[in-house]
């Protein structure tokens, strides 16, 4: 295994795969790494999915800048990395006249960003487009450039077409530190020993104050985690086909009512600061907040058809906005140091995280032109990334083709998502493989109907144990000490 | 001495509360069954009590890698344990027929424990 | 396996209700009857349910799970039910055309004349329950566990704690201890037990397994794997007891906290579902809303003994096959009318052979080509001649007409089609 590179990005969260994508077209080696058993896993695959169209950032910000110079983009990356995108408008909702003026407020600032074509609609012409909106709202802000994505297909496409175009990437490799030679940053220490590299990329997420003050930068950053909880609702109960926002408070954008590209409906997220960076779990306080958010926006909703529940932490950073004259405490860090060479820093990339990626990724290509890396363009650059088959999408005579190529296509393991045996091995060797069920279940969407895996898992076990020719025992959710079993039937301790 | 029990009959899904008056082991008087099947487990209880046993056993050369097993009439319950270890140890090859017996006189208690259904030979 | 492009009776689902309807649907006249079974052999949720307790009222014997299933699909297999497994049904539209896939058979496209939807239950999750808590890996319903460990050989967990005093997680505590595992606590958010009291006895009480009434589980502890439940009690509405939190260590979280009817196929089907049941609406022939669809078992509303879905599979196979006869008899009389020499078309495209009894039957038709010259149109049986009827002329431009006389009847009722030809004179 190599050990010198010229890039090495820390985090493979969409932020790291992005930028990772979008280095890849130069003449440069570069090692993406990442500490969990699969990429995407903090963030990135825990939010609303949603594309902001960038009117909620404080104008002036780096934040408000991403965002806007992002959205527009979304096309054409959705058509290159074949992932799922829609770019279908969004709501801000007013429940009552002080509302009213807060959306106004709202488009306000959504001019001063530069975000088109935004108005505000009456309640009538609110509620002919949602019928399910709460009767009591008095008009709502439409912002028909936001969309909403599938974060962990935008995440592992872009990881995928870096990799096609030469880039590296090392799962449950974890950094540790730097190596510095004077203030010259010349390589990382990990868990799986030392790499070489001119440059680092910082995109830790959570983590990045850790790793930023690992090369003394920024001492007085701070990351708190935020951490947001979600539903996700039963399609079969109930069709939502907007993204509903309620007007936002000093905690952010508020809890979303918002249609996913799957079909479902997701209620979320709250934001509530937690001690641990890596405490995941959903609380009984955490739904009752999310069972009143979603009541001001859809009344009708019904918790009782919740088929999942999870939360995902944010990167709450303190860095004040670097714009003299803009009050904001909280914005995007994306910038070269010059305390330390070699190392581009991002930090506090919370939402608009996941819609800026792509212009933070620009924007770090252009931060290192300026500080004079010599970019060569590769001789073949692929942009494309190709989406692999599924199933469920394709009409009977596309499925009898595929079957009669590949019988496993052939075979339903999730019932409730119509995902087959086929596209499951074809993860397991596609170019960053899934080892663990939450990785295939992140890649096909499996396990997320309303069994909740309760039909598929025994079957996916099995498939991941024959593929990886080891022990079902092995087998884990999400790697580290997750195997599902323990033992051997008829095999065990005397009682 | 005369003592006053509880005890739930398990013959039938009804599962009757049974007021049960005994001293020491002897029964002296059975109340709130619903049929005459109360008093009867209640005698059987106290003095042998048994149960049904299903369980697995560990079979090569099938598509499945174990045999559901179950005692061909109810066991006895003290005894269970020493049962579940003594299957454990056995090992089958397909093809298996459903009532095929597995384990001839368990323990010597006259209780047969049977296969519950066909196991082909893996094609 | 070569399977027939149409089936007088369907069935979807082996477990008993499938079984069956199937044996009665054969045994009431459906010759063409098939079962499509989703996993690899037949028997349905029977084939793990390795515990007595079936059959005490349909062989009066108390049988395990699988012994129960093996009577019926041997009974099955020799009426000469047809049967495809490791088969995943897919689509059932209004008009009983079924789409299914498997590895072995491919891609399926079937039309039955009669349908009964035997797809049994799921269970109810951690999510429809909403535990609070991480999402480590040992959480898992009862059912899934008890696959894993009859089934497939492996044990899911060391410690465990088991929410719902239903009868599934009671026997898989027995089960459970039996294959050397340790049964922390059952808990039960009610106040009074969900399943049935000789199973508390012959499970809990039997291995001094706690049980706990108005209990629940208020989170799940644990990173990669489940470490401890914190369970807690709960008051008349439902709602945790502050202070009442307990930790119980363990690796595994059970749970057995409802059954739902399996019917997402049946509402594709246009399927009227009762919320109450979260089955469909039946007649007392188990026929749904659509027509020529039937349902049995579990998947109309969860039943207490394996004996009574039997009956009820026996009954909805029964009225299955005699839909399907019906439907057989009307197929029959419908012949289709098929253009011969120089006729492009012909309207009516078929022909209800019952009504050509009770008057005569007009036929239009249009020719290929011109011809002008006396021609004879006829209508045949094969080489027999049915009628004809002379023409000066005929042109692609004026349809031609032809009455079928009522006379012809006693011809036309035996024939499987009839040909409309123009020929020269």
């Amino acid at each position: 295994m190599k050990n010198e590179y010229d890039v090495i990005v820390i985090g493979a969260g969409v932020v790291g795969c992005m930028v990772a994508r979008w280095l890849a077209r130069y003449q440069i080696n570069i090692l993406v790494i990442e500490k969990e058993a699969d990429i995407g896993m903090g963030a990135s695959s825990a939010n609303s999915a949603i594309v902001h169209a960038g009117y909620d950032p404080v104008p002036g910000t780096l934040k408000a800048e991403m965002n806007v110079t992002a959205n527009p983009m979304w096309d054409t990356l959705a058509g290159e990395l074949n992932f799922g995108f829609d770019r279908r408008g969004d709501y801000v909702v007013a429940v009552n006249n002080g509302e009213l003026l807060d959306l106004e407020k709202l488009l306000q600032q959504a001019q001063k960003n530069g975000v088109p074509g935004m108005h505000i609609i009456t309640s009538a012409e609110m509620k002919h487009r949602e019928p399910k909106i709460n009767p009591d709202t008095t008009g709502a802000l439409w912002a028909p450039t936001g969309g909403i994505c599938d974060p962990f297909q935008v995440t592992i496409a872009a990881a995928e077409n870096a990799i096609e175009n030469g880039a590296t990437f090392l799962l449950e490799t974890a950094f540790q530190d730097f190596i510095l030679d004077g203030k010259k940053i010349i390589g990382i220490k990990t868990n799986h020993g030392d790499f070489k590299s001119r440059w680092v990329v910082n995109a830790a997420g959570i983590h990045s104050d850790e790793v930023m003050h690992k090369a003394g930068v920024r001492p007085e950053f701070k990351i708190q985690a935020r951490r947001g909880e979600y539903l996700i609702l039963d399609r079969a109960e109930l069709t939502i086909n907007n993204v509903l926002f309620p007007v936002p408070s000093e905690k952010g954008k508020g809890i979303l009512v918002t249609a996913t590209l799957h079909g479902n409906t997701i209620v979320g997220p709250n934001a509530n600061v937690l001690p641990d960076k890596e405490d995941r779990s959903v609380s009984r306080d955490g739904m009752d907040e999310l069972q009143q958010g979603a009541a001001r926006l859809v009344p009708s909703l019904n918790l009782r058809s919740t088929i999942a529940l999870f939360s995902g932490m944010r990167a709450y950073g303190n860095a004040p906005s670097e714009n003299p004259g803009v009050k904001y405490n909280s914005d995007f860090i994306i910038e070269i140091p010059k305390s330390v060479k070699g190392l581009v820093n991002l930090g506090g990339i919370e939402s608009p995280g996941l819609t800026a990626a792509p212009a933070i990724a620009q924007r770090v290509v252009d931060l290192m032109k300026d500080a004079g890396e010599k970019f060569v363009d590769r001789k073949v650059w692929c942009p494309i990334r190709p989406a692999r088959p599924h199933f469920r999408e394709m009409n009977q005579e596309e499925q009898i083709k595929l079957v009669k190529k590949d019988p496993r296509y052939g075979r339903i393991i999730c019932r409730c998502e119509n995902v087959t045996e086929g596209e499951i091995i074809a993860e397991m060797h596609a170019p960053i493989p899934a080892r663990t069920y939450d990785a295939i279940k992140r890649r096909t969407w499996l396990g997320t109907g309303r069994c909740l895996g309760g039909f598929d898992m025994p079957r996916v076990v099995d498939i991941l144990a024959k593929e990886m020719k080891v022990s079902p025992l092995e087998i884990t959710k999400k790697g580290g000490s997750s195997q599902f079993l323990t033992g051997i039937t008829k095999i065990q301790e005397g009682n | 001495m005369e003592e006053q029990v509880k005890v739930i009959c398990i013959t039938c899904p009804k599962g009757c509360t049974l007021n049960v008056t005994r001293n020491g082991d002897a029964i002296l008087k059975v109340e709130g069954s619903g049929c005459k099947r109360g008093a009867e487990y209640v005698e059987a209880e106290t003095h042998d009590p048994r149960r049904m046993v299903a369980t697995t056993v560990r079979v090569q050369g099938s598509m499945h890698p174990l045999l559901p097993v179950y005692t061909a009439k109810p066991f006895p319950k003290p005894r269970i344990k020493e049962l579940l270890s003594e299957i454990r140890g056995i090992q089958l090859k397909a093809p298996i027929k459903m009532g095929d017996v597995v384990l001839k006189d368990a323990l010597g208690t006259g209780v047969d424990v049977i296969a519950s259904r066909d196991m082909l030979v893996k094609a | 396996m070569t399977l027939k492009s149409i089936y007088d009776v369907v069935v979807i689902g082996s477990g008993p209700g499938g079984l069956a309807a199937a044996i009665t649907a054969k045994k009431n006249g459906a010759e063409d009857v098939l079962i499509i079974e989703r996993d690899v052999e037949l028997g349905g949720i029977l084939l793990q349910c390795i515990h007595n307790g079936f059959g005490v009222e349909i062989f009066k014997q108390d049988l395990p799970g699988p012994s129960y299933a093996q009577r019926f699909i041997n009974d099955a297999l020799s009426l000469g039910v047809e049967v495809v497994t490791d088969t995943m049904v897919l689509d059932i539209t209004p008009q009983r055309r079924i789409f299914a896939t498997g590895k072995s058979s491919g891609v399926l496209d079937i039309q039955a004349r009669a349908i009964v939807l035997a797809m049994g239950c799921r269970e109810k999750t951690r999510a429809q329950v909403r535990l609070p808590g991480t999402r480590p890996a040992g959480v898992y319903t009862a059912g899934t566990a008890q696959r894993w460990v009859n089934v497939e050989g492996f044990m899911p967990g060391k410690k465990f704690t088991i929410l719902g005093s239903g009868d599934i997680g009671m026997i898989m505590a027995r089960r459970l201890t039996f294959e050397g595992a340790k049964v922390e606590r059952v808990l039960e958010v009610m106040p009074f037990l969900t399943g049935l009291m000789r199973n508390y006895v012959q499970c809990l009480l039997d291995y001094d397994i706690q049980l706990q009434l108005s209990h629940t589980v208020n989170r799940i502890i644990g990173k990669d794997r489940v470490e401890a439940i914190e369970s807690v009690q709960v008051d008349n509405k439902w709602n945790p007891i502050p202070g009442t939190e307990e930790i119980i260590p363990c690796d595994t979280l059970l749970l057995s906290v409802g059954l739902i009817p399996e019917n997402e196929l049946s509402k594709k089907a246009g399927v009227r579902i009762d919320p109450l049941t979260n089955g469909p609406f039946v007649d007392n022939h188990f026929e749904t809303n659509v027509p020529g669809i039937f349902a049995a078992g579990n998947v109309v509303h969860v039943y207490d003994l394996v004996d009574w879905v039997t009956e009820a599979g026996f009954a909805s196979g029964k009225s299955a096959a005699e839909f399907a006869l019906r439907e057989k008899a009307k197929e029959i009389r419908h012949i289709p009318l098929k253009a011969g020499e120089n006729v492009r078309y012909i309207v009516p495209h078929t022909l209800d052979k019952e009504s050509l009894a009770e008057g005569d039957i007009r036929l239009q038709m249009r020719v290929k080509v011109p011809v002008e010259d006396p021609v004879w149109v006829e209508a045949r049986n094969g080489d027999k001649l049915i009628s004809r009827k002379l023409e000066r002329y005929v042109r692609p431009g004026e349809m031609v007409t032809f009455v079928l006389a009522q006379k012809t009847y006693d011809e036309v009722k035996n024939a499987s089609a009839i040909t409309m030809s123009v020929i020269k004179k």
